[in-house]
Protein backbone atom coordinates (compact mmCIF):
# COMPACT_ATOMS: atom_id res chain seq x y z
CA UNK A 1 0.00 0.00 0.00
CA UNK A 2 3.03 2.45 0.69
CA UNK A 3 4.75 1.51 -1.92
CA UNK A 4 1.94 2.29 -4.37
CA UNK A 5 0.78 5.76 -2.56
CA UNK A 6 4.52 6.97 -2.69
CA UNK A 7 4.64 5.94 -6.52
CA UNK A 8 1.12 7.33 -7.34
CA UNK A 9 2.15 11.07 -5.50
CA UNK A 10 5.68 11.02 -7.00
CA UNK A 11 4.00 10.24 -10.81
CA UNK A 12 1.37 13.47 -10.07
CA UNK A 13 4.21 15.92 -8.60
CA UNK A 14 6.62 14.46 -11.30
CA UNK A 15 4.10 15.68 -14.41
CA UNK A 16 2.28 18.48 -15.29
CA UNK A 17 -1.02 16.80 -13.65
CA UNK A 18 -0.80 17.82 -9.96
CA UNK A 19 0.71 21.08 -9.80
CA UNK A 20 -2.36 22.05 -12.81
CA UNK A 21 -4.84 20.80 -10.60
CA UNK A 22 -3.65 22.66 -7.68
CA UNK A 23 -3.42 25.68 -10.04
CA UNK A 24 -6.81 25.05 -11.75
CA UNK A 25 -8.37 24.64 -8.52
CA UNK A 26 -6.86 27.43 -6.87
CA UNK A 27 -7.39 30.58 -9.70
CA UNK A 28 -11.09 29.48 -9.70
CA UNK A 29 -11.43 29.67 -6.36
CA UNK A 30 -9.50 32.86 -5.90
CA UNK A 31 -11.44 33.94 -8.60
CA UNK A 32 -14.61 33.59 -6.78
CA UNK A 33 -14.03 34.66 -3.79
CA UNK A 34 -12.30 37.90 -4.28
CA UNK A 35 -12.66 38.96 -8.21
CA UNK A 36 -15.77 38.28 -9.86
CA UNK A 37 -18.58 40.65 -8.27
CA UNK A 38 -21.22 38.36 -8.21
CA UNK A 39 -19.58 36.13 -5.82
CA UNK A 40 -16.89 38.38 -4.23
CA UNK A 41 -16.63 38.59 -0.65
CA UNK A 42 -15.71 42.19 -0.99
CA UNK A 43 -18.75 42.78 -2.86
CA UNK A 44 -20.78 41.42 -0.45
CA UNK A 45 -19.64 43.02 2.43
CA UNK A 46 -20.36 39.82 5.11
CA UNK A 47 -16.93 38.38 6.48
CA UNK A 48 -17.92 34.58 5.30
CA UNK A 49 -16.44 32.19 3.13
CA UNK A 50 -19.71 30.92 1.88
CA UNK A 51 -19.01 31.36 -1.47
CA UNK A 52 -15.65 29.03 -1.29
CA UNK A 53 -17.76 26.43 -0.12
CA UNK A 54 -20.92 26.72 -2.05
CA UNK A 55 -18.74 27.32 -5.29
CA UNK A 56 -15.60 24.40 -4.56
CA UNK A 57 -17.58 21.23 -4.76
CA UNK A 58 -18.94 22.20 -8.47
CA UNK A 59 -14.92 22.74 -8.73
CA UNK A 60 -14.08 19.47 -7.43
CA UNK A 61 -16.71 17.52 -9.71
CA UNK A 62 -14.69 18.54 -12.73
CA UNK A 63 -10.85 18.36 -11.10
CA UNK A 64 -11.06 15.16 -8.90
CA UNK A 65 -12.60 12.43 -11.70
CA UNK A 66 -9.30 14.66 -13.90
CA UNK A 67 -7.13 13.13 -11.47
CA UNK A 68 -8.87 9.62 -10.80
CA UNK A 69 -9.71 8.85 -14.73
CA UNK A 70 -5.89 7.32 -15.55
CA UNK A 71 -4.95 5.81 -12.31
CA UNK A 72 -6.50 2.01 -13.04
CA UNK A 73 -7.84 2.90 -17.02
CA UNK A 74 -4.47 3.66 -17.60
CA UNK A 75 -2.82 0.39 -15.95
CA UNK A 76 -5.42 -1.76 -17.95
CA UNK A 77 -4.24 -0.19 -20.95
CA UNK A 78 -1.23 -0.79 -20.52
CA UNK A 79 -0.97 -4.21 -18.52
CA UNK A 80 0.70 -3.08 -15.50
CA UNK A 81 -2.02 -4.00 -13.67
CA UNK A 82 -1.38 -7.55 -14.55
CA UNK A 83 2.18 -6.57 -13.54
CA UNK A 84 1.72 -5.43 -10.17
CA UNK A 85 -0.83 -8.20 -9.37
CA UNK A 86 2.20 -10.99 -9.38
CA UNK A 87 3.52 -8.58 -6.45
CA UNK A 88 3.18 -9.38 -3.53
CA UNK A 89 0.67 -6.57 -3.14
CA UNK A 90 -3.05 -6.88 -2.26
CA UNK A 91 -5.31 -5.51 -4.58
CA UNK A 92 -6.99 -3.80 -0.93
CA UNK A 93 -3.82 -2.56 -0.76
CA UNK A 94 -3.91 -1.20 -4.39
CA UNK A 95 -7.20 0.53 -3.99
CA UNK A 96 -5.93 2.00 -0.51
CA UNK A 97 -2.77 3.33 -1.55
CA UNK A 98 -3.99 5.00 -4.73
CA UNK A 99 -6.79 6.74 -3.10
CA UNK A 100 -4.85 8.00 -0.44
CA UNK A 101 -2.49 9.37 -3.21
CA UNK A 102 -5.49 11.26 -5.43
CA UNK A 103 -6.82 12.31 -1.38
CA UNK A 104 -3.37 13.71 -0.52
CA UNK A 105 -3.53 15.77 -3.74
CA UNK A 106 -7.45 17.31 -2.78
CA UNK A 107 -5.86 18.04 0.43
CA UNK A 108 -2.99 19.95 -1.25
CA UNK A 109 -5.21 21.61 -3.40
CA UNK A 110 -7.82 22.70 -0.79
CA UNK A 111 -4.94 23.44 2.04
CA UNK A 112 -3.47 26.64 0.63
CA UNK A 113 -7.43 28.47 0.66
CA UNK A 114 -6.84 28.57 4.66
CA UNK A 115 -4.85 31.72 3.94
CA UNK A 116 -8.36 33.53 2.92
CA UNK A 117 -9.86 32.58 6.41
CA UNK A 118 -7.00 34.69 7.73
CA UNK A 119 -7.51 37.40 5.49
CA UNK A 120 -11.36 37.77 5.89
CA UNK A 121 -10.61 37.14 9.75
CA UNK A 122 -8.54 40.48 9.56
CA UNK A 123 -10.84 42.45 6.98
CA UNK A 124 -13.74 41.72 9.61
CA UNK A 125 -14.84 44.14 11.57
CA UNK A 126 -13.97 44.56 14.36
CA UNK A 127 -11.16 42.25 13.41
CA UNK A 128 -11.36 38.73 14.38
CA UNK A 129 -15.14 38.51 13.94
CA UNK A 130 -16.03 35.32 11.91
CA UNK A 131 -17.72 32.59 12.12
CA UNK A 132 -14.49 30.03 13.02
CA UNK A 133 -16.37 26.87 14.00
CA UNK A 134 -18.82 27.66 10.96
CA UNK A 135 -15.19 27.44 8.68
CA UNK A 136 -13.88 24.68 10.28
CA UNK A 137 -17.41 22.73 9.94
CA UNK A 138 -16.95 23.72 6.27
CA UNK A 139 -13.30 22.88 5.78
CA UNK A 140 -13.86 18.91 7.16
CA UNK A 141 -16.80 18.52 4.67
CA UNK A 142 -15.22 20.14 2.00
CA UNK A 143 -12.32 17.89 2.33
CA UNK A 144 -14.76 14.68 3.31
CA UNK A 145 -16.40 15.52 -0.20
CA UNK A 146 -13.20 15.83 -1.90
CA UNK A 147 -12.40 12.10 -0.33
CA UNK A 148 -15.27 10.56 -1.62
CA UNK A 149 -15.29 12.08 -5.01
CA UNK A 150 -11.89 10.64 -5.22
CA UNK A 151 -13.56 7.00 -4.40
CA UNK A 152 -16.17 7.76 -7.09
CA UNK A 153 -13.36 8.97 -9.35
CA UNK A 154 -11.37 5.23 -8.75
CA UNK A 155 -14.28 3.12 -9.09
CA UNK A 156 -14.78 5.02 -12.24
CA UNK A 157 -11.10 4.30 -13.64
CA UNK A 158 -11.70 0.50 -12.64
CA UNK A 159 -14.55 -0.48 -14.79
CA UNK A 160 -13.23 0.98 -18.11
CA UNK A 161 -9.83 1.17 -20.11
CA UNK A 162 -11.20 4.66 -21.39
CA UNK A 163 -10.02 7.30 -19.48
CA UNK A 164 -12.23 9.28 -21.17
CA UNK A 165 -15.04 7.32 -20.27
CA UNK A 166 -13.88 7.22 -16.91
CA UNK A 167 -14.01 10.72 -16.32
CA UNK A 168 -17.38 11.22 -17.61
CA UNK A 169 -18.93 8.74 -15.28
CA UNK A 170 -17.07 9.68 -12.01
CA UNK A 171 -18.27 13.32 -13.17
CA UNK A 172 -21.77 12.35 -13.19
CA UNK A 173 -21.54 10.09 -10.23
CA UNK A 174 -19.90 13.29 -8.20
CA UNK A 175 -22.50 15.32 -9.43
CA UNK A 176 -25.34 12.50 -8.51
CA UNK A 177 -24.32 12.36 -5.15
CA UNK A 178 -23.66 15.64 -4.72
CA UNK A 179 -26.84 17.84 -5.75
CA UNK A 180 -28.62 14.99 -7.45
CA UNK A 181 -30.65 13.41 -4.41
CA UNK A 182 -31.32 16.95 -3.27
CA UNK A 183 -33.33 17.28 -6.15
CA UNK A 184 -34.94 14.56 -6.49
CA UNK A 185 -36.47 15.00 -2.79
CA UNK A 186 -38.45 18.01 -4.41
CA UNK A 187 -40.36 15.64 -6.50
CA UNK A 188 -42.24 14.34 -3.20
CA UNK A 189 -44.90 15.94 -1.77
CA UNK A 190 -44.21 13.40 0.84
CA UNK A 191 -42.14 15.25 3.25
CA UNK A 192 -40.15 12.26 5.46
CA UNK A 193 -39.82 10.69 2.01
CA UNK A 194 -38.10 14.24 0.57
CA UNK A 195 -35.65 13.84 3.46
CA UNK A 196 -35.09 10.33 3.39
CA UNK A 197 -34.16 11.07 -0.35
CA UNK A 198 -32.42 14.08 0.59
CA UNK A 199 -30.05 12.46 3.52
CA UNK A 200 -28.96 9.94 0.79
CA UNK A 201 -27.19 12.67 -1.01
CA UNK A 202 -24.24 14.46 0.16
CA UNK A 203 -25.04 18.25 0.23
CA UNK A 204 -27.80 17.55 3.15
CA UNK A 205 -24.44 15.96 5.42
CA UNK A 206 -22.18 18.96 3.95
CA UNK A 207 -24.49 21.52 4.77
CA UNK A 208 -24.76 20.14 8.33
CA UNK A 209 -21.56 20.39 8.74
CA UNK A 210 -21.08 23.50 7.64
CA UNK A 211 -22.84 24.96 10.24
CA UNK A 212 -20.13 24.20 12.62
CA UNK A 213 -21.56 21.58 14.17
CA UNK A 214 -19.65 18.13 13.65
CA UNK A 215 -22.25 15.41 13.81
CA UNK A 216 -21.07 11.82 14.10
CA UNK A 217 -23.72 10.99 11.59
CA UNK A 218 -22.12 13.26 8.90
CA UNK A 219 -18.82 11.54 9.94
CA UNK A 220 -20.14 8.32 9.46
CA UNK A 221 -21.94 8.75 6.26
CA UNK A 222 -18.65 10.14 4.08
CA UNK A 223 -16.60 7.46 5.62
CA UNK A 224 -19.28 4.88 4.49
CA UNK A 225 -20.03 5.91 1.45
CA UNK A 226 -16.55 6.45 0.21
CA UNK A 227 -16.06 2.67 1.73
CA UNK A 228 -18.13 1.85 -0.03
CA UNK A 229 -16.99 2.98 -3.75
CA UNK A 230 -13.80 1.73 -2.57
CA UNK A 231 -14.68 -2.05 -2.18
CA UNK A 232 -16.72 -1.64 -5.58
CA UNK A 233 -13.11 -0.30 -7.30
CA UNK A 234 -11.35 -3.53 -5.19
CA UNK A 235 -14.28 -5.64 -6.50
CA UNK A 236 -13.68 -4.45 -10.22
CA UNK A 237 -10.10 -5.37 -9.90
CA UNK A 238 -10.69 -9.05 -8.57
CA UNK A 239 -13.06 -9.84 -10.90
CA UNK A 240 -10.53 -10.32 -13.35
CA UNK A 241 -9.43 -13.72 -11.88
CA UNK A 242 -13.29 -14.72 -11.85
CA UNK B 1 13.04 -24.22 -6.32
CA UNK B 2 10.94 -27.01 -8.67
CA UNK B 3 7.72 -26.17 -10.08
CA UNK B 4 5.19 -28.87 -9.85
CA UNK B 5 2.12 -27.96 -12.80
CA UNK B 6 0.00 -31.35 -12.06
CA UNK B 7 -3.38 -31.90 -14.61
CA UNK B 8 -4.51 -28.13 -14.73
CA UNK B 9 -6.80 -26.51 -16.88
CA UNK B 10 -7.85 -22.67 -17.36
CA UNK B 11 -11.44 -22.22 -19.04
CA UNK B 12 -12.57 -18.92 -20.49
CA UNK B 13 -16.44 -19.12 -21.03
CA UNK B 14 -16.83 -21.73 -23.38
CA UNK B 15 -12.89 -22.08 -24.03
CA UNK B 16 -10.80 -24.78 -22.46
CA UNK B 17 -7.63 -22.49 -23.19
CA UNK B 18 -5.56 -24.73 -21.34
CA UNK B 19 -6.71 -28.25 -21.33
CA UNK B 20 -5.01 -30.77 -18.13
CA UNK B 21 -1.33 -29.95 -18.82
CA UNK B 22 1.35 -31.35 -16.17
CA UNK B 23 5.01 -31.25 -15.78
CA UNK B 24 7.80 -30.44 -13.43
CA UNK B 25 10.72 -27.76 -13.98
CA UNK B 26 13.97 -29.58 -11.76
CA UNK B 27 15.52 -26.85 -9.30
CA UNK B 28 18.28 -25.08 -11.88
CA UNK B 29 16.95 -26.42 -15.15
CA UNK B 30 16.40 -23.73 -18.44
CA UNK B 31 13.09 -24.90 -19.71
CA UNK B 32 11.57 -23.64 -22.77
CA UNK B 33 7.67 -23.11 -22.88
CA UNK B 34 6.66 -23.51 -26.99
CA UNK B 35 3.73 -23.12 -28.84
CA UNK B 36 2.22 -21.56 -31.49
CA UNK B 37 0.40 -18.56 -31.28
CA UNK B 38 -3.00 -18.81 -29.02
CA UNK B 39 -1.63 -22.28 -27.47
CA UNK B 40 -2.19 -21.75 -23.73
CA UNK B 41 1.46 -20.83 -23.24
CA UNK B 42 0.85 -17.01 -21.54
CA UNK B 43 -2.14 -18.43 -19.50
CA UNK B 44 -0.12 -20.93 -18.37
CA UNK B 45 2.57 -18.74 -17.34
CA UNK B 46 0.25 -16.48 -15.84
CA UNK B 47 -1.42 -19.44 -13.20
CA UNK B 48 2.43 -20.05 -12.09
CA UNK B 49 2.84 -16.82 -11.13
CA UNK B 50 -0.61 -16.66 -9.32
CA UNK B 51 -1.80 -13.73 -11.82
CA UNK B 52 -4.70 -16.05 -12.48
CA UNK B 53 -6.58 -18.76 -10.59
CA UNK B 54 -6.73 -22.60 -12.65
CA UNK B 55 -9.60 -23.71 -13.48
CA UNK B 56 -8.69 -26.52 -12.05
CA UNK B 57 -5.57 -28.67 -10.78
CA UNK B 58 -2.80 -27.86 -8.80
CA UNK B 59 0.90 -26.17 -9.14
CA UNK B 60 3.29 -25.61 -7.05
CA UNK B 61 6.13 -23.81 -6.62
CA UNK B 62 9.24 -24.86 -4.34
CA UNK B 63 6.88 -27.30 -2.60
CA UNK B 64 4.36 -24.82 -2.08
CA UNK B 65 0.79 -24.10 -3.35
CA UNK B 66 0.42 -21.24 -5.48
CA UNK B 67 -3.46 -21.50 -4.62
CA UNK B 68 -3.39 -21.22 -0.78
CA UNK B 69 -0.27 -19.25 -0.53
CA UNK B 70 0.00 -16.83 -3.93
CA UNK B 71 1.49 -14.05 -1.69
CA UNK B 72 4.48 -16.48 -1.09
CA UNK B 73 4.66 -18.11 -4.28
CA UNK B 74 4.74 -13.77 -5.18
CA UNK B 75 7.81 -13.42 -3.26
CA UNK B 76 9.55 -16.61 -5.00
CA UNK B 77 8.99 -16.20 -8.29
CA UNK B 78 10.08 -13.33 -11.21
CA UNK B 79 7.79 -12.91 -13.74
CA UNK B 80 8.59 -10.50 -17.24
CA UNK B 81 5.05 -10.70 -18.62
CA UNK B 82 4.24 -10.81 -22.25
CA UNK B 83 4.55 -7.31 -23.94
CA UNK B 84 6.43 -6.45 -21.27
CA UNK B 85 4.22 -4.01 -19.80
CA UNK B 86 5.85 -0.43 -18.08
CA UNK B 87 5.18 2.75 -16.72
CA UNK B 88 6.43 4.93 -19.93
CA UNK B 89 6.38 8.02 -17.51
CA UNK B 90 8.64 6.64 -14.95
CA UNK B 91 12.35 6.92 -14.88
CA UNK B 92 14.10 3.42 -15.22
CA UNK B 93 15.79 4.18 -11.73
CA UNK B 94 12.42 4.78 -10.34
CA UNK B 95 10.30 2.11 -11.56
CA UNK B 96 13.43 0.13 -10.51
CA UNK B 97 13.18 1.40 -6.52
CA UNK B 98 9.16 1.46 -7.02
CA UNK B 99 9.19 -3.02 -8.04
CA UNK B 100 11.96 -3.40 -4.91
CA UNK B 101 10.02 -1.39 -2.60
CA UNK B 102 7.05 -3.93 -3.56
CA UNK B 103 9.06 -6.76 -2.35
CA UNK B 104 10.06 -4.62 0.70
CA UNK B 105 13.41 -4.03 -0.25
CA UNK B 106 13.53 -0.27 0.81
CA UNK B 107 16.10 2.29 1.52
CA UNK B 108 19.57 1.81 0.84
CA UNK B 109 18.92 -1.93 0.58
CA UNK B 110 16.66 -0.95 -1.90
CA UNK B 111 19.45 1.49 -3.99
CA UNK B 112 22.16 -1.26 -3.84
CA UNK B 113 19.83 -3.13 -5.67
CA UNK B 114 18.82 -1.35 -8.32
CA UNK B 115 22.41 -0.04 -8.57
CA UNK B 116 23.17 -3.93 -9.08
CA UNK B 117 20.41 -4.37 -11.23
CA UNK B 118 21.17 -1.78 -13.46
CA UNK B 119 24.66 -3.15 -13.81
CA UNK B 120 23.92 -6.71 -14.67
CA UNK B 121 21.09 -5.59 -17.06
CA UNK B 122 23.85 -2.94 -18.63
CA UNK B 123 21.36 -0.10 -17.85
CA UNK B 124 24.05 2.37 -16.33
CA UNK B 125 23.88 4.19 -19.40
CA UNK B 126 20.22 4.82 -19.26
CA UNK B 127 18.99 4.58 -16.16
CA UNK B 128 18.16 8.24 -15.73
CA UNK B 129 16.14 8.33 -18.73
CA UNK B 130 12.50 7.98 -18.86
CA UNK B 131 11.42 4.48 -19.58
CA UNK B 132 9.20 5.82 -22.32
CA UNK B 133 12.34 7.14 -24.60
CA UNK B 134 14.20 3.69 -24.33
CA UNK B 135 14.41 1.25 -27.45
CA UNK B 136 12.65 -1.87 -27.31
CA UNK B 137 15.73 -3.70 -26.11
CA UNK B 138 16.21 -1.49 -23.49
CA UNK B 139 13.13 -1.33 -22.52
CA UNK B 140 13.30 -5.36 -22.60
CA UNK B 141 16.25 -4.93 -20.17
CA UNK B 142 14.13 -3.15 -17.29
CA UNK B 143 11.95 -5.87 -17.60
CA UNK B 144 13.99 -8.18 -16.97
CA UNK B 145 15.72 -6.08 -14.07
CA UNK B 146 12.34 -5.63 -12.76
CA UNK B 147 12.05 -9.38 -12.53
CA UNK B 148 15.02 -10.30 -11.04
CA UNK B 149 14.86 -7.56 -8.70
CA UNK B 150 14.49 -9.55 -5.95
CA UNK B 151 16.69 -12.39 -6.31
CA UNK B 152 13.87 -14.74 -7.36
CA UNK B 153 14.70 -18.61 -7.16
CA UNK B 154 12.33 -19.22 -9.77
CA UNK B 155 12.07 -16.73 -12.97
CA UNK B 156 8.87 -16.97 -15.55
CA UNK B 157 9.99 -15.50 -19.00
CA UNK B 158 6.64 -15.15 -21.37
CA UNK B 159 8.04 -14.51 -24.79
CA UNK B 160 11.34 -12.10 -23.69
CA UNK B 161 12.87 -11.50 -26.54
CA UNK B 162 9.58 -11.11 -28.89
CA UNK B 163 9.70 -8.02 -31.64
CA UNK B 164 13.60 -7.23 -31.31
CA UNK B 165 16.04 -6.91 -33.49
CA UNK B 166 18.72 -9.80 -33.95
CA UNK B 167 21.40 -7.38 -32.23
CA UNK B 168 19.05 -7.13 -29.27
CA UNK B 169 18.09 -10.63 -29.38
CA UNK B 170 21.58 -11.78 -29.30
CA UNK B 171 21.83 -9.29 -26.17
CA UNK B 172 18.96 -10.20 -24.12
CA UNK B 173 19.67 -13.99 -24.62
CA UNK B 174 23.17 -13.82 -23.24
CA UNK B 175 21.40 -11.82 -20.67
CA UNK B 176 19.04 -14.35 -19.48
CA UNK B 177 21.59 -17.16 -19.74
CA UNK B 178 23.74 -14.62 -17.40
CA UNK B 179 20.89 -14.67 -15.22
CA UNK B 180 19.59 -17.84 -14.92
CA UNK B 181 22.51 -19.61 -13.18
CA UNK B 182 21.27 -21.09 -9.90
CA UNK B 183 17.71 -20.39 -10.96
CA UNK B 184 14.83 -22.29 -12.05
CA UNK B 185 13.51 -20.86 -15.61
CA UNK B 186 10.61 -21.42 -17.74
CA UNK B 187 10.51 -19.09 -20.38
CA UNK B 188 8.05 -19.56 -23.59
CA UNK B 189 8.82 -18.05 -26.85
CA UNK B 190 7.78 -19.63 -30.72
CA UNK B 191 11.64 -18.73 -31.86
CA UNK B 192 12.97 -21.77 -31.86
CA UNK B 193 16.65 -20.82 -32.02
CA UNK B 194 15.77 -19.29 -28.98
CA UNK B 195 14.93 -22.46 -27.50
CA UNK B 196 18.11 -24.12 -29.26
CA UNK B 197 20.58 -21.39 -28.04
CA UNK B 198 18.79 -21.63 -24.02
CA UNK B 199 17.57 -24.83 -22.85
CA UNK B 200 17.93 -28.25 -23.11
CA UNK B 201 14.49 -29.04 -21.89
CA UNK B 202 11.68 -28.11 -24.46
CA UNK B 203 7.75 -28.75 -23.66
CA UNK B 204 5.89 -27.91 -26.75
CA UNK B 205 2.10 -27.32 -26.33
CA UNK B 206 -0.55 -27.00 -28.54
CA UNK B 207 -4.25 -26.00 -28.21
CA UNK B 208 -4.10 -26.17 -24.51
CA UNK B 209 -2.26 -29.53 -24.16
CA UNK B 210 1.12 -31.05 -24.18
CA UNK B 211 2.12 -32.43 -27.61
CA UNK B 212 6.06 -33.15 -26.30
CA UNK B 213 7.95 -32.68 -23.10
CA UNK B 214 11.56 -34.11 -23.51
CA UNK B 215 15.34 -32.95 -23.83
CA UNK B 216 16.07 -31.05 -26.99
CA UNK B 217 18.54 -33.68 -28.58
CA UNK B 218 15.93 -36.40 -28.15
CA UNK B 219 13.37 -34.16 -29.99
CA UNK B 220 15.57 -33.28 -32.63
CA UNK B 221 16.36 -36.89 -32.93
CA UNK B 222 12.97 -37.87 -33.59
CA UNK B 223 13.23 -35.83 -36.79
CA UNK B 224 16.22 -37.56 -37.96
CA UNK B 225 17.77 -36.34 -41.49
CA UNK B 226 15.76 -35.03 -44.54
CA UNK B 227 17.36 -35.12 -48.04
CA UNK B 228 16.54 -32.39 -50.87
CA UNK B 229 16.41 -33.75 -54.50
CA UNK B 230 15.08 -32.06 -57.74
CA UNK B 231 15.47 -33.85 -60.48
CA UNK B 232 15.16 -32.09 -64.46
CA UNK B 233 12.19 -34.03 -65.62
CA UNK B 234 9.27 -35.99 -63.72
CA UNK B 235 10.66 -39.29 -62.34
CA UNK B 236 8.48 -42.29 -63.12
CA UNK B 237 6.00 -42.43 -60.03
CA UNK B 238 6.82 -44.59 -56.93
CA UNK B 239 10.37 -44.50 -58.09
CA UNK B 240 11.72 -42.95 -55.07
CA UNK B 241 9.75 -44.83 -52.53
CA UNK B 242 12.45 -48.08 -53.53
CA UNK B 243 14.80 -46.52 -51.71
CA UNK B 244 15.97 -48.63 -48.89
CA UNK B 245 15.88 -47.53 -45.16
CA UNK B 246 13.65 -44.62 -45.35
CA UNK B 247 10.72 -43.17 -44.02
CA UNK B 248 8.75 -41.25 -46.73
CA UNK B 249 8.77 -39.37 -49.82
CA UNK B 250 7.16 -35.67 -49.89
CA UNK B 251 6.14 -34.49 -53.29
CA UNK B 252 7.04 -30.37 -53.27
CA UNK B 253 6.87 -29.90 -56.53
CA UNK B 254 6.32 -32.83 -59.79
CA UNK B 255 10.07 -32.81 -60.08
CA UNK B 256 11.49 -31.73 -56.24
CA UNK B 257 10.98 -34.66 -53.71
CA UNK B 258 12.04 -34.32 -49.75
CA UNK B 259 13.27 -38.10 -48.35
CA UNK B 260 12.63 -38.39 -44.67
CA UNK B 261 15.11 -40.76 -42.91
CA UNK B 262 16.54 -41.87 -39.69
CA UNK B 263 19.42 -39.38 -38.41
CA UNK B 264 22.85 -40.28 -39.91
CA UNK B 265 21.17 -42.56 -42.88
CA UNK B 266 22.68 -41.44 -46.02
CA UNK B 267 20.62 -42.23 -49.35
CA UNK B 268 22.51 -40.06 -51.67
CA UNK B 269 24.60 -42.96 -53.69
CA UNK B 270 21.38 -44.45 -54.27
CA UNK B 271 19.51 -41.81 -55.52
CA UNK B 272 22.68 -41.10 -57.76
CA UNK B 273 22.32 -44.35 -59.09
CA UNK B 274 18.80 -44.55 -59.42
CA UNK B 275 18.75 -40.99 -61.29
CA UNK B 276 21.33 -42.32 -63.75
CA UNK B 277 19.61 -45.86 -64.59
CA UNK B 278 16.30 -43.95 -65.41
CA UNK B 279 18.30 -41.58 -67.47
CA UNK B 280 17.17 -38.00 -65.05
CA UNK B 281 19.71 -35.76 -64.57
CA UNK B 282 20.14 -33.72 -60.91
CA UNK B 283 19.23 -30.32 -60.01
CA UNK B 284 19.57 -30.67 -56.51
CA UNK B 285 20.74 -33.22 -53.74
CA UNK B 286 20.96 -31.74 -50.42
CA UNK B 287 21.05 -33.57 -47.27
CA UNK B 288 20.54 -31.50 -43.94
CA UNK B 289 19.62 -32.00 -40.58
CA UNK B 290 15.62 -32.00 -39.71
CA UNK B 291 15.58 -28.97 -37.70
CA UNK B 292 13.39 -28.11 -34.21
CA UNK B 293 11.30 -25.83 -36.68
CA UNK B 294 10.25 -28.98 -38.69
CA UNK B 295 9.45 -30.78 -35.48
CA UNK B 296 7.70 -28.32 -34.48
CA UNK B 297 5.89 -27.59 -37.47
CA UNK B 298 4.96 -31.51 -37.33
CA UNK B 299 3.53 -31.37 -33.33
CA UNK B 300 1.86 -28.28 -34.12
CA UNK B 301 0.05 -29.03 -37.70
CA UNK B 302 -2.19 -31.63 -36.83
CA UNK B 303 -4.89 -31.49 -34.91
CA UNK B 304 -5.20 -32.10 -30.79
Amino acid sequence: MIPVFIKEINSFLNSLMGYLVIAVFLVAMGLLMWVFPETSVLEYGYAEMGTLFSTGPYVLIFLVPAITMRSFAEERKLGTLDLLMTKPVTETGVVIGKFLAAFALVVLSVLPTVVYYFALSSLASPAGNIDTPGVIGSYIGLVLLGGVFCTIGLFASSISTNQIVSFILAAFFCFLFYTGFDAVSSLFADGSLALLAKQWGILYHYESLSKGLIDSRDLVYFISLGGVWLLAAKTVLSSRTW
Amino acid sequence: MSIEVSSISKVFGQQRAVDQISFSVGEGEIVGFLGPNGAGKSTTMKMITAALPATEGSIRVGGLSVANEPMAIKRLTGYLPEHNPLYLDMYVHEYLLFMASLYNIKGKAGRLRVEEMVILCGLTEEQNKRIGMLSKGYRQRVGLAQALIHDPAVLVLDEPTSGLDPNQLIEIRNLIRKVSEHKTVLFSSHILQEVEALCNRVIVIHKGKIVADDQLEHLLKRGGDQLIVEFDKAPPPMLLEQLPGIHGVVVLAPTKFQIKTDRGVDVRDHVVKLAMTHGLSLRELRQEEYSLESVFGELTQRPA
